[in-house]
């Protein structure tokens, strides 16, 4: 065991055991994040508050939630609504920090694309973030069932179902999910277990893991310049703080985040009290009922991209089942962003608008997400059905040709 | 520069995917309708004879008692009600309602059609087919002068004020419940039990505590004074509001159901000054500490 002395203060007592200051260092005024950067950077932060937001509300929201078929929307609209003081006030923030952390996580996940911020070392950083991505959808998706209106469980109906695809044991999978035949108590039950407990714990070691994957490749910057990043902290150490290409994360950094902050919260809270209806469907303000399905069925705004790919093959292809040629192209949807830094052959890191061939792939990627996006909540009728299928086969399309596009650049470049 | 330029790309992406989503994709799930006729022009023809009538309440009180009270109650009037709701409602399918304020919460042209032919100015003749009748006879037989006269004196009997939940109760809670209106008491239930009123209806008619929620005032104002008109082939009936009534339900509704919107309205710039204070600081905070660094 070390050898203690005699400490003068609290927080000496403290260091001595915990070594804070140098802890400190560590993760706030020595860790190193480029200058050259933009308020896009900020999104980060942005994404740590808006969790912090919805666990908060959430273990309000948890003290008065009734898992219950027959208890649920009462305890939700009737308790948490009108009877909890400020109850309202804290569903109507989880359900809109909900669906404003998807907008943030897409802002944050397409400027890494467009910065080239996935690849040469910077694999984990992505993987670890698009598997945050996955278990936020989760969330998500268990969360919306919670209030048991029409559309939680119209919606879980229809999710649920869908492993029924899965070759061979899709019948019995759907059942093991649902813990019944039907979407019933027991489906609830658990989904309320994997929404308050299994997938916030899972989330908060992904964002654990996510932050360390930045530690050794370091964050990217808007120029793509690559640097040595002891060298320009040292520079920054020893005065030299203008001419360093790094700042600390405390308190440089995170003095930007907290503007950027600023001006979320304003746009945030501004949809909490005036605009909310958008993050919280007014059909999921009927009660559940099994005997009437709701006109139309749609998925939360954040998932109607890949739900449009699953829909977009509506008609049977050289004998394969439209349902099963949909599930196949879902999968694909879903998988396929985590395989993008193999699927950029380009060695080098830069930003889009200095790769040619790939700035015009991410703005085509970009309008055919909000192509899907809008027409996965169009009912998928006549024409609405084809723009839905030309989307779908164009999404897959895309992540096709992307290696042979970045290639390109680079033999332009002289990079291959 | 760069950066209000990427702000603005952010922003317009994100604007166009919110219009694609919210107003427009609602837009083509929900196709405009005309909007709410509180004159109901489509009773004008069946009214016509009525119409330029002047009422009179001495012999419409004569002609009320004598054809109306042996089911309706007129509680203000010393008419009570025949029999008690569960044994009415077996009797004609659903509770009947008492009259006593249906002078002020209908249009007195709906009112006159209604009396003539109650299931045409409701619009449910699509349910009185194949020798089922609506529970309250026609009484088209009678001349005009004397519908004239029951109008009127409906109307001289009705209460001047009325509170929004007075007018809810005589013009909605027949059939629909609003259970979050009394939780724990239960006493906002429908007047006719659950049984008979599916039976009458063909199904249970939705409790109503969530739908200022669910529905919006936008879509109650065109439902509520013509049913039809958003969900064709309903069995629910066009009870001919007055324009003021109707308001008083979807204020009634809104009371219930979104209880808290004062708060909410009240709290939320409040919320927003404090953050715009905070923005201001972070900013100003920011220009100081990135000044050492450019």
């Amino acid at each position: 065991m070390a050898k203690f002395e005699k400490a003068n203060s609290v927080g000496e007592w403290l260091d001595q055991r915990l070594n804070l200051t140098t802890f400190n260092k560590v993760m706030m005024t020595e860790y190193w994040i480029p200058k050259d950067i933009n308020f896009l950077w900020a999104m980060g932060v942005l994404l740590a508050t808006t969790f912090g937001i919805l666990v908060i509300s959430g273990l309000f929201l948890m003290m008065y939630y009734k898992p219950d078929v027959n208890l649920a929307f009462d305890s939700v609209n009737y308790t948490i609504m009108q009877e909890v003081a400020f109850g309202w006030l804290f569903r109507h923030m989880h359900g809109v920090a909900a669906s404003v952390v998807f907008l943030i996580i897409y802002i944050h996940m397409f400027t890494g694309i467009y910065y080239g911020s996935y690849k040469q070392g910077r694999e984990m950083i992505w993987i670890s973030g698009m598997l945050l991505f996955m278990t936020f959808s989760a969330a998500g998706f268990s969360g919306y069932m919670l209030p048991w209106g029409q559309m939680s469980y119209w919606a879980a109906m229809v999710i649920t179902n869908l492993f029924g695809g899965v070759p061979v044991i899709g019948d019995a999978l759907v059942v093991w999910i649902r813990g019944d035949f039907n979407v019933a108590d027991a489906t609830l039950t658990r989904f309320f277990m994997l929404h308050v407990f299994l997938l916030p714990i899972t989330i908060m070691g992904i964002i654990g893991l996510h932050f360390y994957t930045l530690r050794i490749p370091h964050v990217n910057n808007q120029s793509s310049d690559e640097f040595d990043f002891d060298a320009e902290a040292e520079k920054y150490l020893s005065g030299n703080k203008k001419e360093s290409k790094v700042i600390p994360f405390w308190p440089i950094f995170i003095s930007k985040d907290l503007a950027v902050l600023g001006i979320f919260l304003i746009f945030y809270f501004y949809l909490v009290f005036f605009h909310y209806n958008f993050a919280m469907d007014p059909v999921n303000f009927d009660p559940a009922d099994n005997m009437v399905t709701p006109a139309h069925i749609y998925p939360e705004w954040y998932f109607l991209w890949s739900y449009e790919v699953l829909r977009g093959f509506f008609f049977d292809i050289a004998g394969f089942k439209a349902f099963d040629i949909g599930l196949i192209a879902f999968a694909f949807a879903n998988v396929i962003f985590l395989l993008l830094p193999w699927l950029d052959r380009d060695p080098k890191i830069l930003p889009a608008h200095k790769r040619p061939a790939f700035f015009v792939w991410f703005w085509l990627l970009m309008v055919d997400l909000i192509v899907l996006t809008v027409y996965g909540k169009l009912p998928p009728t006549g024409t609405n059905a084809w723009v839905g299928f030309f989307a779908a086969v164009s999404f897959i399309l895309l992540f096709i040709i992307l290696p042979i596009i970045s290639k390109i650049d680079a033999k332009k470049r002289g990079s291959l | 520069m760069r950066e209000l330029k990427i702000l603005a790309v952010v922003v317009v992406l994100t604007l166009i995917t919110y219009w694609g989503v919210e107003p427009y994709a609602h837009s083509v799930m929900h196709p405009h309708v005309a909007p709410a006729d509180f004159t109901f022009s489509d009773t004008k023809e069946d009214v016509a004879d009525v119409k330029g009538l002047q009422g009179n309440v001495a012999n419409g009180e004569v002609l009320v008692t004598s054809n109306c009270t042996a089911c309706h109650a007129i509680e203000s009037k010393g008419f009570p009600q025949v029999m008690d709701n569960a044994s009415s409602s077996a009797a004609y399918g659903v509770t009947p309602p008492d009259l006593g304020s249906a002078g002020k919460l209908y249009n007195a042209d709906y009112l006159a059609a209604f009396i003539k032919d109650p299931a045409k100015a409701s619009k449910t003749a699509h349910k009185f087919v194949d020798g089922k009748v609506h529970p309250m006879p026609q009484f088209n037989w009678m001349q005009p002068q004397e519908i004239a006269d029951m109008v009127a004196y409906l109307q001289s009997i009705a209460p001047k004020e009325m509170t929004n939940k007075e007018v809810f109760t005589d013009a909605c809670q027949r059939c629909h419940s609003i259970k979050y209106a009394d939780m724990k008491g239960g006493s906002m239930a429908a007047f006719t039990p659950n049984d008979n009123i599916k039976h009458y209806m063909g199904k249970l008619p939705p409790d109503l505590s969530q739908m200022i929620r669910s529905r919006g005032h936008h879509y109650l104002e065109t439902f509520v004074n013509d049913p039809q008109k958003l969900l064709e082939g309903t069995a629910m009936p066009r009870v001919g509001l007055t324009e003021e009534s109707q308001a008083q339900v979807v204020a009634y509704l809104e009371e219930v159901g979104d209880s808290k919107k004062a708060q909410r309205e009240e709290l939320g710039p409040k919320f927003l000054i404090y953050l715009v204070i905070f923005a201001i600081f972070a900013f100003l905070w920011k220009a100081s500490k990135w000044r050492e660094v450019h």
